[in-house]
């Protein structure tokens, strides 16, 4: 499938002739810019809880993960990619978790 | 799942994401914002299985589970005071994590669908893995050094030696001579050698910062595996990653600026390090004995009981001593009685942006009762007494006054302009800057000596009497 992405995206270079990482680049800047907006709307008493939920966030980093653990074979690339995927299910379960938990104190009088 | 689906699932992800942060706007839609994020990663999670290259299930699974029941279990155990540590802890893993995929990557570049037709990475992956590794490897030693400052394992104080600057410099560039020879020939030797002198990096860019600087230092780490799971996810060509690293890269660069501005100082004089270390020592010679006013626990409930409102101001010293539960019984006392009690939170008031806010909502302090600096400093004039607990260098009002103070030109809460203060400290031993505090010595300031936790403990005694 991911041979299909990049022939696909190569395919609509070569119709537009714009490089697939010039694609890549301008979701990259546009979400820079979505974070730029809705983080400085986050309530400074919330700082914590926003880290720990960055936290949890990035363990996206899974999918590369999982991607790597994806061939049944026993070689460096799978074992690492296993491997990865444990710390970032840390990351993904504990970091959301203890945001809610966190979440949970905040109550009005 | 064909690859125009899974694009668009990744796109739904992302979108779940975006809202999870916008949900913390406000503590009421906060918990709702989170189950957003949650459901956003259970979608990528399943269309990530869905994908052809997919199949090692079990092995996936069965790791899966294993750090999730880690992330489980530490997250219910975890104390609400080191919660510094274990987004610190977690920076580290995302920041490992990159590294292995990276190096898994070049491995194995056809399990991505990204090696070139005779084998092999594209230019472009190569510069992207280059970048998005070395952050990964900076990430992972910096946030174990901080985390082992944060818990204790490492001396906290500023590490420096002498020449460190130039020599980071150098390694600096030594990592990025390798990075280039890597990008050109894709060899091994190269690329290990780049991870490598990143991860002493790591150690020694983030040693020489110490204590109170750690607000900076966890949200520049923050930041750090922003970009590293943006830069994996450029080498994988995946937006998903791409997305989300943006996401997190803009907010630990928003919360570093933030913080600087809290203590005003650059990023830079933060990354340089060694703050307080010259400070110190002159400080201690220079200081006269000045005689102030104390009094008893006793001496601060009649005080505390009789005014009409009073604003706490909680600084670290409070999370120390773990004094936050006595402190908020003392303040329930005292609104029992008529009288007016607000929080004021400076931003740097703890080890972590908003550190101090979680830490008194654990106490069951309701949210409405804190106030941020901004909302709440032009109200000092106004109120009968400022109880200054664990906190210093934020109530200095040499900030304000004396430009040749080090701390001159820090936004702090004009604790001063109470009618009366009280401070509660363990001795007349500097803060962190390793200033003395005029505030102190003022007529109507009354120092009350002793453990925070202790003193609030005798305060809610007296009341209760």
């Amino acid at each position: 499938m991911n041979e299909a992405v990049v022939t696909a995206a190569a395919a609509s270079a070569a119709q537009t002739g714009v490089d697939p990482f010039i694609f890549s680049l301008t979701v990259f800047i546009l979400a820079i810019f979505v974070g730029y907006h809705v983080v400085w709307n986050v309530t400074a008493a919330l700082h914590t809880p926003l880290m720990s939920l960055t936290n949890a966030i990035s363990g996206i980093i899974i999918v590369g993960a999982m991607l790597a653990a994806g061939p049944v074979k026993a070689d460096l690339g799978t074992l690492l990619g296993v491997i990865a995927v444990a710390l970032a299910s840390v990351n993904v379960v504990g970091g959301f978790l203890v945001t809610q938990r966190m979440l949970g104190m905040f109550k009005k009088k | 799942m064909s690859a125009n689906q899974a694009a668009l699932a990744y796109l739904f992800a992302s979108i779940l994401f975006i809202l999870a942060l916008r949900g913390l706007s406000s503590p009421s839609f906060a918990r709702r914002g989170n189950l957003y994020g949650m459901l956003g990663m259970v979608v990528a999670i399943v269309t990530t299985f869905l994908q052809p290259g997919v199949l090692n299930y079990r092995l996936i699974l069965f790791s899966l589970l294993f750090g999730g029941l880690i992330g489980t279990v530490i997250a219910q155990r975890i104390k609400i005071t080191a919660m510094p540590q274990l987004v610190a802890a977690m920076h580290s893993l995302v920041g490992l994590a990159a590294v292995l995929i990276a190096i898994s990557a070049l491995y194995s570049p056809a399990t991505y669908g990204i090696a070139r037709p005779g084998g092999g990475l594209e230019l472009a992956n190569r510069i992207e893995m280059f970048i998005g590794t070395f952050i990964g490897a900076i990430t992972f030693t910096g946030s174990v050094v901080a985390f082992g400052k944060l818990s204790g394992f490492i001396r906290s104080a500023p590490l420096l030696f002498r020449g460190q600057h130039p020599f980071n410099l150098a390694l600096f560039l030594l990592m990025t001579g390798f990075g280039v020879v890597f990008v050109v020939n894709q060899a091994w030797g190269p690329f290990l050698g780049m991870i490598g002198i990143a991860l002493l990096l790591g150690v020694l860019v983030i040693a020489p910062i110490g204590g109170a600087d750690m607000p900076v230092v966890i949200s520049m780490l923050n930041s750090y595996s922003g970009w590293a799971a943006a830069g994996i996810g450029f080498t994988l060509n995946n937006n998903m990653l791409i997305i989300a690293g943006a996401l997190i890269g803009s907010s630990g660069a928003i919360l570093s600026y933030i913080m600087c501005k809290a203590m005003n100082r650059s990023i830079v004089n933060v990354l340089l390090g060694g703050f307080g270390v010259s400070g110190e020592a002159s400080a201690a010679q220079a200081i006269p004995q000045r005689s102030v006013k104390s009094g008893s626990a006793e001496d601060a409930a009649f005080i505390l009981s009789n005014a009409g409102s009073i604003i706490i101001v909680p600084g670290y010293g409070l999370a120390v001593a773990h004094a936050q539960h006595a402190l908020q019984e003392m303040v329930s006392l005292l609104g029992g009685r008529g009288i007016k009690v607000r929080y004021a939170i400076h931003p740097v008031a703890g080890r972590m942006p908003g550190h101090m806010n979680v830490i008194l909502a654990e106490a069951a302090v309701p949210y409405d009762q804190v106030f941020e600096m901004d909302e709440i400093n032009s109200e000092f004039g106004d109120t009968d007494v400022a109880f200054i607990i664990g906190a210093n260098d934020v109530v200095n009002p040499a900030a304000k006054t004396d430009s040749k103070s080090p701390i001159y030109g820090m936004p702090i809460l004009e604790a001063n302009k109470a009618r009366t203060i009280l401070v509660n400290k363990r001795s007349m031993a500097s803060g962190y800057a390793g200033l003395d505090n005029e505030l102190f010595y003022m007529d109507k300031t009354m120092m009350i000596f002793g453990d925070a936790k202790k003193t609030s403990d005798q305060i809610v005694q007296v009341l209760k009497a």
